[in-house]
């Protein structure tokens, strides 16, 4: 759409207004975005990931899951003996794992992270927003849970809580909102400043007003490439703390399928086809939410366009 | 560096310190629910034993009291006793520190080192095969879990291949001192290195590079250029020095991460460190352990962390207040 049509256009509200120009910085990102190869090669390998994951009753039984069911099945079987990936210590079969575990992982991976992002972006633009004191108790605390060594506080409260996938959730979350509320906030610490806010406040608009309509639209795009590159921390945090025995054993995930693969004694069997798959699957997944996280980060962060040329 | 900026980092740092220690007392009341039945799960206890023992722990006070003892016996560096194998958490922590500081000391460096390196090579020769190998292989070396990285090593090197042993600290059966003992080790620590090396030089090399790009676009390098310099001159005596300094602060704050950073690599590979005293405190649970180790892994991370704000601070004037 050009930009004599939208003067023609009928203006009816301001907020209408205000949807159409997000759909055209939409359009242009998203054509930006269509000639960055590496972005490109990351949201393709996302969507087979997702796909695999939505389609995994379709594709696999979940019942070969549980090694009550598996008990005829040879077990350490290569993939020669047992198409198409051979199976595990227990006799279950490494593709059916492989395609549900995508599942978890994935699921781990998202929900946490909107969940680190949120607690993230509350703290974020509160602190930054209102500074002063307010600002100055929530920076400390953001500090605080900074310094404290993620892996070891995330074990304990694993252990303190439980293994469930609910609970890995909920550990990484609020482990991990510490990095999203720093960043979140020194963008609305330059935002809170421009003229725009000011004239909106001189208008009598109230805090809420300003924070939702003229801070957060803001600082969406940056919170949109933040939470991409969140994902593959959150993926491999969630692969280790299961590697450590504080996954789900009734719903696997790749980190698990690592775990049962270390501790069934594959690396003596000399049994690679059960570790390599899932081990591959972490690495293809976080190196997608990298390779589209970096991709978003150049073309939505204006400071880092000249970088590409 | 004035007083005073060294003054409040020191002071923040231990704030933190004290924030954490009372956290640590908190977080572990949640779990403990009775220790006396935790200790001896599944055994008879007597009413006159039950009582001697909350007594001996001290649970019949209340949590204030509980808290000041607490605080008193942190600070002597009493962190109680494991419940596997009843040997006081501290002894048993100074005693596995070693191991892990030897092989997650050397492989920091050694990443470091090779990663500065692999970034500096990718960032001057921009867009050629060197910089888009350099960086698909931090990127993905990034990417990978490091403990799986050890398990393919572990089976293709030392189970497939014969060439390393399969773990440990040194062959059980040697009894050998001096230089062969310490070969012994080496050979076996080749491996667990390795893996962490690789598992970090990525961060390296991806903000080195990034950091170089960034110092190539200054005047000063271009006045170096028209001065006549030799392009490995501009590169080692002026474009090099002023982009290491991020390199520098993250180097600091691994080292924090030292301790607590090879927790699944070294249950794989059965190092006898604080990492696989984790993993095995897990296994139980261990608390007073679990504690302690805790303690001490954030200790260290605040202590690495005001010693990278306070090296950030001699190298770089612009982060000092004036």
């Amino acid at each position: 759409m050009s930009e004599a049509g939208a003067t023609v256009m009928e203006v009816t509200s301001a907020r209408r207004i205000a949807w159409l120009r997000r759909r055209r910085a939409f359009g242009r990102a998203w054509h930006e975005y269509r000639h960055h190869l590496p972005g490109m090669i990351g949201l393709g390998i996302l969507v087979a990931a997702v796909a695999m994951a939505l389609a995994a009753p379709l594709l696999a039984d979940e019942s070969g899951l549980r090694a009550i069911n598996t008990v005829n099945n040879p077990t350490f079987a290569s993939p020669a003996e047992f198409a198409p990936l051979g199976t595990d210590g227990l006799g279950r079969d490494v593709m059916t794992q492989f395609i549900w575990g995508a599942r978890t992982s994935l699921l781990v991976g998202l929900v946490a992270t909107l969940l680190a992002v949120l607690i993230g972006s509350v703290v974020g633009i509160t602190a930054g927003f209102f500074g002063g004191k307010i600002g100055g108790v929530l920076m400390r605390i953001t500090e605080w849970f900074l310094v404290i060594p993620f892996l070891p506080l995330a074990i304990v409260l694993a252990a303190i809580l439980g293994p469930s996938v609910r609970n890995i959730i909920i550990v990484i979350g609020i482990t991990s909102w510490p990095q999203p509320a720093r960043l979140i906030r020194a963008q609305v610490l330059t935002l809170r400043e421009r003229d725009y806010v000011d004239r909106s406040r001189a208008l009598g608009a109230s805090n809420w007003h300003l924070m939702s309509r003229h801070i957060l639209p803001n600082v969406s795009p940056l919170i949109l490439a933040n939470t991409t590159l969140t994902v593959p921390i959150v993926i491999l945090s969630e692969a280790t703390l299961s590697f450590l025995g504080l996954g789900d054993p009734l719903s696997p995930s790749w980190g698990q399928m690592l775990d049962d693969a270390f501790e069934s004694g594959s690396i003596t069997a000399e049994a690679w086809w059960v570790f390599i798959p899932p081990g591959l699957g972490i690495l293809l997944v976080a190196l997608a939410f990298t390779l589209c996280g970096t991709a978003l980060e150049e073309i939505l962060d204006p400071r880092l366009r000249d970088r590409r040329e | 560096m004035s007083a005073r900026f060294v003054g409040a980092k020191v002071a923040g740092s231990l704030v933190t310190l004290v924030f954490v220690i009372c956290f640590n007392f908190f977080l572990f009341r949640v779990v403990e629910g009775d220790p006396v039945a935790n200790l001896y799960r599944g055994r008879n206890l007597s009413e006159n034993q039950r009582d001697k023992l909350t007594k001996q722990f001290g649970l019949d006070k209340s949590t204030g009291a509980q808290f000041v003892s607490y605080l008193k016996q942190t600070a002597t560096f009493n962190f109680g006793r494991t419940y596997t194998g009843n040997a006081p958490v501290w002894d048993e922590i100074k005693r596995k520190a070693w191991p892990t500081i030897a092989l997650v000391g050397v492989s920091a460096i050694l990443s470091a080192v090779f990663g500065v390196l692999l970034g500096i090579a990718a960032a001057w020769r921009r867009r050629t095969r060197t910089d888009y190998s350099v960086t698909a292989f931090s990127v993905g070396t990034y990417s990978m879990p490091d403990f799986w990285l050890g398990m393919v090593l572990l089976t293709l090197f030392a189970v497939v291949l014969g060439w390393f042993p399969v773990g440990g600290l040194q062959d059980a059966s040697s009894d050998a001192t001096g230089l062969s003992k310490l070969a012994d080790e080496a050979r076996h620590m080749f491996l667990p290195c390795l893996t962490l090396t690789v598992g970090y030089l990525g961060e390296y090399a991806i903000i080195m590079r990034s950091s170089l790009l960034d110092t190539m676009r200054e005047d000063y390098l271009v006045l170096a250029r028209a001065k006549g310099l030799r392009d490995v001159l501009v590169r080692n005596r002026h474009a090099v020095p002023n982009a290491i300094l991020p390199v520098v602060a993250l180097l600091a704050i691994n080292f924090g991460f030292v301790l607590s950073g090879a927790i699944a690599v070294e249950a794989i590979f059965s190092w006898p460190g604080l990492g696989l005293a984790t993993y095995e405190a897990l296994k139980g649970p261990d608390l007073p352990m679990l504690q302690g180790l805790f303690l001490v892994f954030s200790a260290s991370v605040i202590f690495f962390n005001l010693v990278a704000d306070l090296l950030y601070g001699y190298l770089d004037p612009r982060v000092r207040p004036a």
